[in-house]
């Protein structure tokens, strides 16, 4: 996957280039307003760039919609719907017939923690419930690739962890490639394969840091020197970004 | 009783301190939170049937003493004897059709046209800017007033009624919908798109029922509006109804007739009311399944 992107009129991104390989997890972080929740309108189709353009599996896919599944951190879920029902959106707006979907989403739901919540409607379900769901959602509309924007960012730090657990486990299963959009340093670490670092104004890419550390990774891998080095050098990349956005602003 | 003691008695030595610095603090009235007790059900509605009874019989001691004029405001036994001739004697039932089948058809009407008019404000942004004031110029128009000439049109049977009534209920119906569309979060239609769907799709699996507590939330509104219309294009010019009832009762001063005609028309009222009320209860808990 690669995309080229040029300055819009605000400029709101400078010429970024990402190329991400199959079946990776890989992570953006940066603060407020670099551009990361562009990309991934862009790369969803959502938003037209100004130039550049979105190569998936080598086909231009620049503009079009339905090609990654995108997960917002709103968790969107629709009221009048059950668990159940609003896991299945995606394969019933690609056609799906409604019981075929069912079938096959209720055993991923009773597999991945939704058990006894199939046929309750998201207002009965807690914060973290109601990220599974929003997750599971993303992960059955069954493309290869997933845009997850900020998912677990108004999580409580315990149901936060356990939702990192959750989602690698996810992931190992079932071999997606993953773009994953944090504010948090330590969860992308813990979360990826590879951080992007950006900064803004206009939003660019500052640094590529690859995460060697082995998996599956143990919590306590957060407490390592090689954890705690990567961690440094990402945080001194971003004080470094957000000084010179001060200067620039003066 | 005894949390009652304990917080008298926390409260004196407050009052020590305060009164020892007087400049410092100021002495604190003591409140007590006002607490209202209700009244046991039974006895709530003894009183108004109570007040109901007095009305009446006051009413009547007034026009049989000659306090009020009987001729005018008639009198509870005329009233009761005229309802009895209203119902046996004369047309009663076709008047209450006539105005029922003229507010449930403009109810219906208009309810559906001015929903499914909000709903398609959804489909264009231009449309709906381009629309928008003359929604509001029919909406602040007092459509009542263009009665006579709705009369003319549809004429003096029952497509006249049923038109005002649909004129009165369509333009709330169409706005409260809007407002509906205008609430969608623009996030919810994102993640649809961002699934693949079809304009239609959106519309169908997302719109529709995002507005429907919208749709729903003016049909006791409606009813009462629609009502209206039927009465006043009754009261303009009509072979039958209870509005017309009443206006032939006051213009023969039947004083009588016009208390029984409205007491009827007000039963009716609260019968489509409370048949609306239900109606959107059972529609509520449909959205929920």
């Amino acid at each position: 996957m690669t995309f080229n992107m040029p300055a819009g009129p605000f400029a709101a991104l400078a010429p970024v280039t990402l190329a991400i390989p199959q079946g990776r997890f890989i992570s953006l972080i940066g603060p407020s307003g670099c551009g990361k929740s562009t990309i991934f309108n862009i790369v969803a189709g959502l938003l037209q760039p100004s130039g550049g353009r979105v190569f998936i599996d080598g086909v231009d896919a620049t503009g079009t919609i339905g090609r990654v599944g995108y997960m917002l951190q709103k968790d969107l879920l629709l009221p009048w719907r059950t668990v159940l029902d609003n896991v299945i959106l995606g394969m019933e707006i690609q056609g799906v017939p409604l019981n075929a979907a069912r079938e096959r989403a209720l055993p991923l739901l009773r597999r991945y923690g939704l058990s006894g919540f199939e046929y309750l409607y998201p207002n009965a379900l807690s914060g973290g419930m109601r990220q599974r769901a929003a997750l599971l959602r993303t992960l059955l509309f069954d493309t290869d690739i997933m845009l997850l924007d900020e998912p677990f960012g108004a999580l409580d730090a315990q149901t936060k962890s356990h939702m990192q657990e959750w989602l690698l486990q996810l992931w190992g299963d079932f071999g997606k490639t993953v773009v994953f959009v944090t504010h948090d340093v330590e969860e992308a670490i813990y979360l990826s394969d590879q951080m992007y670092v950006m900064a803004t104004r206009p939003g660019r890419l500052v640094e590529t840091i690859p995460v060697p550390i082995e998996r599956p990774r143990q919590r306590t891998v957060t407490l390592s020197s090689e954890f705690i080095a990567i961690k440094e050098r990402c945080m001194r990349l971003l004080t470094e970004a957000h000084k010179s956005a001060l200067e620039e602003a003066a | 009783m005894s949390v009652e003691g304990t917080s008298q008695a926390g409260a004196r030595p407050d009052v020590a301190p305060a009164a020892a610095a007087p400049a410092a603090r100021q002495v604190k009235k003591i409140r007590r939170l006002p607490v209202q007790k209700d009244l046991p059900l039974g006895v709530t509605i003894a009183i108004q049937v109570g007040i109901l009874v007095a009305a009446i019989a006051l009413w009547q001691a007034a026009a049989d003493r000659g306090w009020i004029d009987g001729f005018f405001w008639s009198r509870p036994s005329d009233v009761y004897a005229t309802l009895i001739k209203f119902f046996t004697a004369g047309d009663a039932w076709t008047d209450i059709e006539y105005t029922f089948g003229s507010t449930i058809l403009g109810f219906v009407l208009g309810t559906a046209a001015g929903s499914l008019l909000g709903l398609s404000f959804w489909w264009s942004r231009n449309y709906a800017t381009i629309a928008q004031p003359y929604m509001i110029c029919f909406h602040s128009l007092p459509k009542l007033a263009l009665a006579p000439l709705v009369i003319l049109i549809f004429g003096l049977g029952l497509a006249s009624k049923v038109a005002i009534a649909t004129a009165l209920t369509i333009i709330v119906s169409a706005l409260t919908t809007y407002a509906g569309v205008k609430a969608l979060d623009t996030d919810q239609e994102r993640l649809f798109y961002s699934l693949g769907a079809s304009r239609m799709q959106v519309f169908r699996k997302l719109v529709v029922p995002f507005c429907l507590p919208w749709i729903i939330s003016v049909l006791r509104v409606n009813i009462g509006l629609a009502l209206t219309g039927a009465i006043v294009g009754e009261f303009i010019a009509s072979q039958h109804g209870l509005g017309r009832a009443i206006l032939y009762a006051g213009n023969t001063y039947d004083i009588a007739l016009v208390w029984v005609a409205s007491l009827v028309l007000s039963t009716l009222a609260v019968a489509m009311y409370a048949a609306v009320s239900w109606l959107e209860r059972i529609l509520r808990q449909g959205i929920k399944q």
